[in-house]
This record gives structure tokens, C-alpha cells and sequence, in this order.
């Protein structure tokens, strides 16, 4: 079952990979890419990584894509190629909430056997007891580089105030 | 149970496909898509390490990995706005400020 499982996502993740670098129009190599995290995400919950699955979904894609999403459809490069009717984005929006769903509902299914790692490997508590304990500096550090990269991107898209 | 090489040559799968994307591909946009692949892919090998080491150090990684992508992602694409606005096209052919 887990075999399974591992070669129908490892497959899914390949297949939207190949989408993403063939595609010609950037929306729907956005929308593969978001496939491809939703993907990996089931592998992780295959791999016990609980927490990260979660992650990978909330943070990649859902903020991070969104954030390309907003600047592919901002700049509105993709004239040359033909736009997309709005029936075929709501298609595609819904077919990858369809397949995230199936994905994350089924991984759910597995049962992992407990003799191969402790329950608590990957849930938030363990890695957020090793983020606030052993790796505090590294966590503390990231929010400065967050911070840095605010002010970069407020800097670099702001219009400047010559022209 | 699925053994950790299999989990390594989907990594080293996805990798090669992101970086095939950026060197192929002219568009800015997409290639920083391709780039998150290959931070993808490399995610994956850190939680697979770490599930058949039973030693949650890679999850943290992983974590960090997704702050820089974020932090990256949110520059870079300024950048490419503000690339947009100076020469109408996000080509990367097109963008030679910096050639001498």
C-alpha cells in the first residue's frame, strides 16, 4: 500500500514537473507547480513528516504561489500566447483542489508500522521543541532575513519618486 | 516499505527537471518557478534522510529552506517587476543591463 502510494505521487510529481518546464503559458506552469508541491506534500506525510506536509501546502502552495500568481497575472505576459478562457482556469482550479483533496485524504489512510519510528517524529510539538531549543539562533536569524526581505522587495517594486 | 533510495531518485528526478526548466526556458517568471522545484526536490531528500535516520535535524532544514524560498521568491520577484517596468518584458534574453 505504501509502495503503492509512493509510485502514484512519485509519478503525479514527475508528470506536473515535466508540465511546469514544458508548458508555454506561465499560469498554468504556476498551476503544475502548485500540483507538484501538493505531490510532495503526500510524499512527506508518507516520509512521517507531518508538520512539513502541512507546511508545504500552507506555505508554498498557498503563499509562495499565490505571490507568483498575482505577479504572472499583474505583468500580463502571457498575450503572445493565447489567453485562457475563464472556463478552462475554473477547470484547472478545480481539478487541483480535487486531486489535493484525494491526496491528502487517502495518505491519510496509511498506517505506518510503529516499530520503525517513535509517534512523535514530524508532529509539530517534536520539531517545534527542536526549533525553540537546539536550533533558537537559526529561528531567530530567519526572522531578520524575513525582515530584510520585506524591505528589500518594498524597495526594489516601489516606483521611484524622479520618474 | 518504500527503501530510501527510491525517495533520493524521485529527488534527484525532480531536481534535474527544474534544472533543465531553467537552463531551457527564457521566461523570467518561469525560471524562478523552476528554481522553487529544485528547493523542492532538495526538501525532500532532507525529510527522506531524516525519516530513515530517525533524526529530526532535516525537518528543521526544510523549515529554513522554506523561509529563504520565501524571502527569495518575494525579492526576485520585485526585481522582475521592477525589470517589467524599465523594459516591458520579462525575456531574460532581452535583459543584458549588467553585460559590459
Amino acid at each position: 500500500m505504501q509502495l503503492l502510494m509512493f509510485y502514484l505521487l512519485g509519478f503525479g510529481a514527475v508528470v506536473s514537473a515535466l508540465l511546469l518546464v514544458t508548458n508555454k503559458r506561465p499560469v498554468a506552469a504556476a498551476m503544475s507547480l502548485i500540483l507538484t508541491m501538493l505531490f510532495l506534500a503526500g510524499i512527506y506525510v508518507l516520509l512521517d513528516a507531518h508538520l512539513i506536509a502541512a507546511l508545504q501546502i500552507i506555505v508554498y502552495a498557498g503563499a509562495i504561489m499565490v505571490l507568483f500568481l498575482f505577479v504572472i497575472m499583474l505583468l500580463n505576459v502571457e498575450e503572445k500566447a493565447g489567453r485562457l478562457s475563464n472556463r478552462k482556469i475554473a477547470l484547472q482550479f478545480i481539478s487541483i483542489l480535487v486531486v489535493g483533496a484525494i491526496l491528502i485524504s487517502v495518505t491519510g489512510l496509511i498506517k505506518i508500522g510503529p516499530s520503525q519510528v517513535v509517534d512523535s517524529f514530524g508532529t509539530t510539538k517534536a520539531v517545534g521543541q527542536m526549533l525553540f531549543t537546539d536550533f533558537l539562533l537559526p529561528f531567530e536569524i530567519a526572522s531578520i532575513l524575513l525582515l530584510a526581505a520585506i524591505v528589500g522587495a518594498v524597495i526594489l517594486a516601489k516606483r521611484r519618486i524622479d520618474d | 516499505m518504500v527503501s530510501l533510495n527510491a525517495y533520493l531518485i524521485l529527488a534527484a528526478l525532480l531536481f534535474s527537471i527544474g534544472a533543465v526548466g531553467v537552463f531551457t526556458r527564457r521566461n523570467a517568471l518561469i525560471i524562478y518557478m523552476c528554481i522553487e522545484l529544485m528547493l523542492n526536490a532538495v526538501n525532500l531528500t532532507f525529510v527522506a534522510f531524516s525519516r530513515f535516520l530517525d533524526n529530526m535535524d532535516g525537518h528543521v532544514f526544510v523549515f529554513m529552506i522554506m523561509t529563504v524560498a520565501a524571502a527569495e521568491a518575494a525579492v526576485g520577484l520585485a526585481i522582475i517587476i521592477a525589470l517589467f517596468r524599465n523594459k516591458e518584458t520579462v525575456n531574460v534574453d532581452a535583459i543584458n543591463l549588467m553585460k559590459g
